[in-house]
């Protein structure tokens, strides 16, 4: 029981990470290769807290999620301003991810590459269910504000958005903060569900994991690549009998969903509108 | 809305180089406030670049945008929307996986100060602020005959409704300078009509002033005045439709030798 407790609640913390990542790629259309080192961000910074300074776990949660936001103005602002093609942002945060991992190895206060053991582990499922009850709901509202329409209107189209009004660089930047600062939090919650961190968990692979479950379950999608999210981190478990397979049947699930259903399981919609009219309409009853 | 003799808009030598291409030569003209004056030219001539320079898309290389004698030169595309120029595009781009709807609101969005925190808390002022936007999004919809399709996804729309929808989202902008880029292309000789109409009508409705490149001669005949035409980058000749027809110049680079404009 408490095995398969601690799978969904490590499946709760990817999603977290997750939801922040499809802020970013699947509405405002950005590819990010880089997305663990804010999660490694929020891991470090909220357990350094609760380590040595013994800060209250929430604050420690905040500050962590506070850190990722700020660490990501440091790689948007240059890459960002200069309107980086998606691509090439992609190369350019992997770089920057790489290289943040590089100083959590060296750092003192971190421990170095041998990484941090003997965090409190006072990551419980309700807490993680709590945060990830209002991170959706703050993603939702997100994507219905003036900001979350503006990344939407870049994803369609960058030139006719900024003929619309919409701020690009400006625009840009905010989502990226927004999905660090999901990332933080989720960084956050797994430091103090593990209760040991280590620099080599939040590298290009995790990053990778990330995009895939973005990806997979579809632009554009909130509760798409929160499902694929959960997928990918049972499905190993679940699978652990079949032991080396169950890798291979992990890459052959992503393969079949690329190829059967190329915009992810849910692009560009979500499980709601399967039985309900997602666009409000105000003036239906005129008709 | 009458024409006056008040300038709204001029630009002033403009000029922008790609490389060795000289797109546009020390052009200059003039927009009339409340007037539909038309850009006409062969392919190439650098119409769409002019309106490229004016909107920010590109820097000039060098010449002066003047809006209500305002330097506006080279400033941010969403600048220039903010001081009420809006425009279409050539090859229409609109937010195609949106609904009509939305492709309205997000200019009528970006127009709003909204508070962050509220939005993300989903307060009740943000809710109200979404519905009242969604309200004026759907009347202007409505203004331009689009609202059966309020709900439809914007790259479902056929072409000619396309194009409305962009004029639409281009509205909400609340410009007082609307620019459309070819707005009858791909449209037969009844929508291009309709169009002709829809515009005259838009310009009273909105009190805009329009800014029209288009290839329909009928369309441009019809309802612009003055008509500017350039050629290779540079200003031809500018005048009342009749005068434009007549001037030998334009006959010549424009039309080929001997033809008449109808």
């Amino acid at each position: 029981m408490d095995y398969i407790l601690s799978i969904v609640v490590l499946a709760c913390i990817n999603m977290i990470a997750v939801l922040g990542l499809s802020i970013f790629t699947g509405f405002t259309g950005l590819f990010s290769l880089g997305h663990a080192a804010f999660v490694g961000v929020g891991a470090y910074t909220s357990a350094i807290l609760t380590y040595y300074y013994s800060i209250p776990f929430p604050l420690a949660l905040a500050a962590g999620a506070a850190a990722a936001g700020a660490v990501s103005l440091v790689i948007g602002i240059p890459t960002l301003r200069a309107k980086l093609r998606s691509d090439y942002f992609a190369i350019a945060i992997l770089g920057f991810g790489e290289a943040l991992r590089v100083i959590l190895e060296n750092l003192d206060i971190t421990n170095g590459a041998r990484g941090l053991p003997g965090i409190d582990s006072f990551t419980t499922l309700p807490v993680v269910l709590l945060c990830l009850a209002v991170g959706i709901l703050v993603a939702r509202n997100f994507l219905r504000s003036r900001w979350g329409v503006a990344c939407i209107a870049i994803r369609e189209d960058p030139i006719a958005a900024e003929m619309a009004g919409v701020r690009l660089f400006q625009t840009r930047l905010l989502s990226l903060v927004v999905s660090a600062v999901y990332c933080g939090l989720s960084g956050g919650l797994l430091a103090h569900f593990l209760s040991f961190i280590q620099p080599v968990m939040f590298t290009l692979l995790q990053s990778t994991q990330l995009l895939a479950a973005v990806i997979a379950g579809g632009m554009g999608s909130i509760t798409g690549p929160l499902i694929a999210s959960f997928v990918f981190i049972a499905l190993p478990e679940a699978l652990r009998v079949a032991q080396m397979w169950r890798l291979v049947a992990y890459g052959l699930l992503l393969v079949l969903i690329m190829v059967y259903r190329p915009q992810g399981l849910m692009g560009y919609s979500e499980l709601s509108s399967l039985w309900r009219r997602k666009v409000p309409e105000p003036g239906r009853r005129q008709l | 809305m009458n024409v006056s003799t008040e300038k709204l808009f001029s630009a002033r030598g403009l000029t922008k180089h790609f490389d060795g291409i000289r797109a546009v030569d020390s052009f200059s003209f003039d927009v009339a406030e409340g007037s539909i004056t038309g850009i006409i030219g062969p392919n190439g001539a650098g119409k769409t670049t002019v309106f490229n320079v004016v909107t920010g898309i590109y820097r000039p290389t060098s010449g002066k945008v003047l809006f209500r004698s305002e330097n506006i030169t080279g400033l941010r595309p969403d600048r220039v929307v903010r001081k009420g120029i809006a425009r279409t595009f050539q090859n229409i781009r609109l937010f195609n996986r949106r609904t009509c709807l939305d492709n309205v609101i997000t200019p009528l969005f970006q127009r709003e100060r909204c508070s962050f925190t509220g939005s993300l808390l989903g307060t009740p002022g943000a809710r109200r602020l979404e519905r009242d936007l969604y309200e004026r999004a759907f009347e202007l919809l409505r203004a331009l005959g689009l609202e059966r399709f309020a709900s439809m996804q914007a790259n479902n729309l056929p072409y000619g409704l396309q194009r409305k929808l962009e004029i639409a989202r281009a509205l909400a902008t609340e410009p007082s300078l609307l620019l459309l880029d070819e707005p009858a292309a791909g449209m037969n000789p009844g929508e291009t009509r309709g169009l002709a109409n829809l515009i005259a009508e838009v310009r009273e409705k909105f009190r805009v002033t329009i800014l029209l490149i288009e290839h329909h001669m009928d369309l441009v005949m019809n309802i612009c005045s003055p008509i500017v035409v350039m050629n290779f980058g540079t200003l031809l000749a500018r005048g009342t439709p009749d005068e434009v027809r007549s001037n030998p110049d334009v006959v010549a680079a424009y039309l080929g030798k001997g033809k008449d404009l109808r």
